[in-house]
């Protein structure tokens, strides 16, 4: 696209550059913006820090505006955790999120690889179909889904939390825009070998879009770890809570011991938090390959 | 389950392939295999499709029209619910509401995500760094950070905010407590938390721009702000068009925020800050009038509908 510009015009506005620039105060403008940019990336975590910070305060030290506890404690950790209520909430949510997120995985891609490299009468109506879905706000799903969840007793369950994330048509959608870009001839070459097509789909394709798989598993999990609106309406009895909806009961009823609600919002904040902080780059790569494309 | 048969008429159905037996697979025709295995790999997700979110999008606008409470029989009652909720003040509050949280949140946060992704775009010494510190507020979940601005927000000598004011001898602030105040409170940890987001998409679209045009408006000497506002805006037309879309729907949907900061008085004080989607919850599972609320729900689609149809239609073709 670009590779029409001339080396020479090149050249001369780089010279351009370098001579209409006075050096000193584009430095110094330089030098304001990193200073500005920096601040506020500090403005931005400091909710953040506050929360970290106030989890490891006495109560009688909570409304001191310090940042740094004068008596750091893990007190409050161990309370909550000794309660038991969080871990369970914390076991529920992990094992809901890591199920869905294998589960959309595995079926967006299946389905975003068969709408993508099979040719077939209706596949158009099909795909159709499932983006149309993304239209349908959760929202309006949910009454329906609590009538199933009763009829069938799905209420207070793991399956009545999980079922309705199961598969999602935004991954349909990024899968099979990823299979675009893995060459028939590989697929071809594998059936030649005598693969069977769920094995080319499983031994040749996957591998092939593991980074999109990887952008996609931090979506699916991060919303299904944050989710708050279904879980909170189809369970009932606390030991099925996730964490968020836990939280907001703990909350509620802990409504004056901040120390202790700042606790269970760093129990459930910082399991993210840290692996954002270990796998950051690959994260944000993730996030914009999965925004561009979906 | 299949109380409503009629719905399942309007979707593609796998046409199941009888059983494949040895003999009759192998006499089938490449295409005509790979056609079988299609259908086979899309069997369980069609199904899943059907049940789990067209068969209740159906009986979702069904049910609007209907009156139920959970226990007794679904009646018709035609389209009472909705004129019973276009004459309650309390929708046309809450739609009010709604639309707030839309227009403050979607410009206040395009604009500020616009100007952090221009900036920080130029910058070279840790990148990375600052990157992250605008980004990790993106991978925090509503509810716990609602439980801590919810603190940030509380009267002297408990709330942060209030404490910092009073730390400067201004006077306290009621946040929360006021019909006025509490709908901005609310929103802004919504706008905080997801502005890591747009910046990066902003940078992310940023970059794609091909160099050559800077270039060329470098050696006609062409100003830094005619350079952005004839080059770099137009350009990141399609990045705008995505983050104005994909925030506006987040904005209308907002629940978690509210919900988690007034506890005590859901949507409170006075319905000031209570969005559609809270009503729908209240109205559903507080009151089970699950057709009154699946009328709201109705509403809300088509909200979203109108509002997404209409950003795509201005922003995309002018």
């Amino acid at each position: 696209m670009a590779a029409t510009d001339d080396l020479a015009v090149r050249a001369s506005s780089d010279a351009l550059l370098k001579a209409s620039a006075p050096p000193k105060k584009r430095n110094m403008a330089q030098f304001i913006r990193w200073v500005l940019l920096f601040a506020g990336g500090i403005v931005m975590v400091m909710p953040l820090a506050y929360m970290i910070s106030t989890s490891m305060k006495w109560p009688w030290e909570v409304y001191n505006l310090g940042l740094i506890p004068e008596e750091p404690t893990l007190e409050n950790y161990t309370y909550v955790l000794e309660d038991g209520r969080f871990f369970g909430w914390f076991i529920n949510s992990l094992v809901i999120a890591t199920i869905t997120t294998l589960s959309a995985l595995f079926f967006d891609s299946l389905v975003g690889y068969t709408l993508c490299k099979f040719k077939f009468r209706g596949r158009y109506i099909v795909f159709i179909a499932i983006l149309s879905t993304l239209m349908i706000p959760t929202e309006m799903l949910v009454i329906p889904w609590y009538m199933m969840s009763q009829s069938f007793g799905w209420l207070d369950s793991y399956w009545g939390i999980m079922f309705p994330g199961l598969m999602t048509a935004f991954g349909v959608f990024l899968m099979k825009q990823f299979f675009e870009t893995v060459p028939d001839d590989f697929l071809e070459a594998a059936r030649i070998d005598g693969l069977n097509e769920f094995q080319i789909w499983w031994q040749v394709a996957m591998p092939m879009v593991r980074p999109a798989l990887a952008a996609l598993a931090i979506f699916i999990f991060l919303g299904n770890w944050t989710a708050f609106l279904w879980p909170l309406i189809v369970t009932t009895s606390p030991d099925l809570y996730t964490l968020p909806v836990g939280l907001s009961s703990f909350g509620d009823e802990a409504d004056v011991a901040w120390e202790l609600i700042m606790t269970g919002a760093a129990i459930s904040t910082l399991p993210t938090l840290i692996f954002f902080l270990i796998f950051q780059r690959f994260i944000i790569r993730g996030v914009v390959m999965a925004g561009l494309k979906g | 389950m299949a109380s409503n048969p009629s719905i399942h008429d309007t979707t593609p159905q796998a046409t199941q392939p009888p059983v494949a037996q040895g003999g009759f697979y192998s006499r089938l025709s490449i295409n005509q295999k790979r056609t079988l295995w299609a259908w086979a790999f899309l069997a369980v997700p069609i199904l899943f499709y059907v049940v789990i979110r067209f068969y209740p999008t159906g009986n979702a606008m069904v049910l609007s029209f209907q009156e139920w409470n959970l226990l007794g029989d679904r009646t018709w009652n035609g389209v009472d619910n909705y004129i019973t909720l276009f004459s309650d003040p309390v929708f046309w509050q809450v739609f009010r509401n709604t639309f707030a949280y839309l227009l403050i949140g979607t410009p206040v946060s395009l604009v500020i995500s616009f100007i952090i992704a221009y900036h920080l775009d130029q910058v070279r010494f840790m990148h990375g760094t600052i990157r992250a510190l605008y980004f990790v507020p993106f991978m925090t979940s509503a509810v716990a950070m609602a439980w801590v601005w919810r603190w940030f927000y509380q009267d002297v000598p408990i709330g942060l905010f209030n404490n910092m004011l009073a730390s400067v001898g201004i006077a306290q602030i009621d946040f929360l407590d006021s019909t006025t105040n509490a709908l901005p409170s609310i929103l802004a940890p919504a706008i905080w938390a997801g502005l890591g987001f747009q910046i990066i998409i902003f940078m992310a679209g940023l970059r794609a721009i091909p160099r050559t045009f800077y270039e060329a408006a470098k050696i006609d000497g062409v100003s830094t702000w005619t350079v952005l506002w004839e080059i770099t805006l137009p350009l990141l037309r399609p990045t705008i068009v995505f983050i104005v879309v994909l925030s506006s729907i987040g904005f209308l949907r907002i629940f978690d925020h509210v919900f988690n900061m007034t506890t005590a008085n859901p949507g409170g004080p006075l319905n000031s800050t209570k969005p559609l989607v809270l009503m729908i919850y209240q109205t559903a599972f507080d009151s089970f009038d699950m057709g009154y609320a699946a009328a709201q729900t109705v509403v809300l689609f088509v909200i979203l509908l109108i509002v997404s149809l209409i950003q795509l239609r201005i922003l995309k073709d002018r």
